[in-house]
């Protein structure tokens, strides 16, 4: 077993090598521009591309002329929200999305904030999930966007997408969902889910960095985004810039692999993370985040009580994780998310992702389960809140001194 | 963020963990930060009655690697040291031995601050005035 072990594959993934042996002969032999009409270079590379977009359309059920390509799921989601905001202007203003969104659909509809729009932030419940009754309840004649997260990038939880597609078709509402983190993991069917906007990306799949998709719907209705980035007018108008073909092949590939492999895998991963999750939670003090019956295969966010997580990172340092701990911030400030499930501070700043992923192998899950075990234990050993928490103080009795 | 090799020393090896009985007298206590920051130390210090030098010190933290080692060099550098002396340790002091990045000088504070605690908290048991902290933090 090769140390150190890679358990945050929420943040990214390794390139599939098969994916990269696709990608290569784009970098160097065929490295044609895709708009070139006029030499076989640009017909070869527009040929990759075709041929990509069905593989992309293929795993999520969409036409293969809905894809449009982007820098990423970052960019993606920007141009859905920031150009479906431009586009229907006429229509309303006002955007229905979630607290717990990442940062680029909350920050986007800020952003929109500040230019007229009128955006309700839905709360979740202590499991992390939204109701559809919320989004039912805040829907109004001038609304015009519903986005909400496919599943989540820290906790993992899954949506109710498929109700929130649903409702939004009937109320005449446009749907986004960041699927960043369940496409290539779950099923994800913009068809049945009534999705019209959809962002992905083919570095969470065990595809390259730089390189992602928006779905935007054709029929039924015919979704139109305003362009974010002006110029040649590639991608039906609504994204220019030069394909990045290498890249598009990649995510292709990524794309036709996790279709066929995705069920099987699921299986494996959730077994693996199982035995993680159920190893740690015998622990004393330490619970799930999250709802853990509608979740990704993969993820397993975690809090251990009285142990604060970047510390706890500090004594796994052969296992790569993340924690909602920000410590390091500025602000002091804990995962956002975390604390909108009504957690303590206190919790969020104990927890630890673990993101497993398809080159996982039980051996590493098992060493992990050791080697955080020993960690918690001697880190509670040295805390002064385990200590009280032993000796039956209760810590919320206690005056802190804030700093 | 990678951490200096005396952090990691520290943090792999802390000084004198544990705790003092905090019922006697010649025990100061000192309990600073807040769980919802991420950030609680407790500082004690065992003052001998005859020769007013602190002849144990121990510490329990959660936190941080940083903070971590912080409150570990505390006590290794209290230890020894009479309570004037003590007071002089400045956070800087500890920046500068640990190698601590500017996200992580509140971590030095907290040490400080702690000290301080410990030493106010002797001097109450020992019916002194508590000592007005020339410097202010927060």
């Amino acid at each position: 077993m090769k140390l150190p072990i890679y358990l945050d594959n929420n943040a990214t993934t390794q390139v599939d090598p098969r994916v990269f042996e696709v990608m290569i002969p784009f970098f160097l032999n065929d490295f044609g521009n895709a708009a070139s009409k006029s030499h076989p270079f640009g017909w070869k590379a527009e040929e990759a591309v075709d041929y990509a977009r069905e593989q992309i359309a293929a795993l999520i059920g969409a036409n293969e002329k809905e894809i449009i390509f982007t820098s990423g799921a970052t960019e993606s989601n920007n141009l859905a929200i920031k150009g479906v905001y431009e586009m229907y202007a006429a229509k309303g203003n006002h955007f229905i999305t979630v607290t717990t969104e990442h940062k680029a659909v909350l920050d986007a509809c800020k952003h929109l904030e500040k230019l007229g729009a009128e955006i309700t932030y839905l709360p979740v419940g202590s499991d992390g999930l939204l109701k559809v009754e919320q989004v039912a309840e805040a829907i109004k004649p001038n609304t015009v966007l519903v986005s909400v997260m496919y599943g989540n990038n820290e906790l993992g939880v899954i949506q109710p997408i498929r109700e929130i597609g649903k409702l939004c078709k009937e109320k005449g509402v446009l749907f986004h969902t960041d699927a960043t983190q369940a496409v290539g993991k779950i099923p994800v069917d913009v068809l049945a889910d009534n999705i019209d906007l959809m962002s992905f990306t083919a570095h969470k799949m065990y595809g390259p960095k730089g390189i992602g998709a928006l779905y935007v719907r054709r029929k039924n209705p015919r979704v139109k985004v305003t362009a974010q980035m002006d110029g040649g007018g590639h991608e039906r108008g609504m994204r220019s810039g030069t394909l990045n073909v290498p890249g598009i092949v990649g995510l292709g590939k990524a794309c036709e692999l996790a279709r066929l492999e995705m069920d099987a895998e699921a299986i494996r991963l959730s077994a693996l993370r199982d035995k993680l999750e159920n190893a740690l939670l015998n622990l004393e003090e330490s619970y799930v985040n999250g709802s853990a019956e509608h979740r990704l295969p993969h993820t397993a966010n975690i809090s251990f009580k009285y142990v604060e997580g970047e510390g706890l990172m500090m004594g796994i340092k052969d296992i790569a994780v993340s924690s909602g701990s920000a410590c390091t911030s500025a602000s002091l400030e804990p995962s956002y998310v975390l604390k909108n499930l009504g957690l303590d501070d206190e919790l969020a700043h104990s927890s630890l992702r673990f993101g497993l992923g398809r080159f996982t192998t039980e051996e590493e899950v098992d060493y992990t389960i050791n080697c955080v075990t020993e960690a918690v234990n001697k880190l509670r050993d040295m805390s002064p809140l385990w200590e009280m928490f032993k000796e039956g103080i209760d810590l919320k009795s206690i005056e802190w001194t804030e700093h | 963020m990678a951490y200096s090799d005396k952090v990691v020393d520290h943090y792999t090896n802390p000084r004198n963990i544990g705790t003092l009985d905090k019922s006697k007298n010649t025990v100061g206590t000192g309990l600073v930060g807040a769980p919802e920051c991420g950030d609680v130390m407790r500082l004690q210090i065992e003052v001998n009655d005859e020769t007013g030098v602190i002849q144990d010190a121990k510490f329990k933290t959660f936190g941080c690697g940083s903070a971590i080692a912080s409150s570990s060099l505390a006590t290794e550098w209290l230890k020894g040291k009479t309570i004037d002396q003590a007071l002089e340790i400045d956070n800087m002091d500890i920046v500068e031995e640990l190698a601590l990045p500017p996200v992580k000088i509140h971590c030095s504070v907290l040490a400080e601050d702690a000290i301080r605690m410990a030493i106010n908290d002797y001097r109450a048991k020992q019916g002194l005035e508590p000592l007005i902290s020339e410097k202010v933090h927060h």
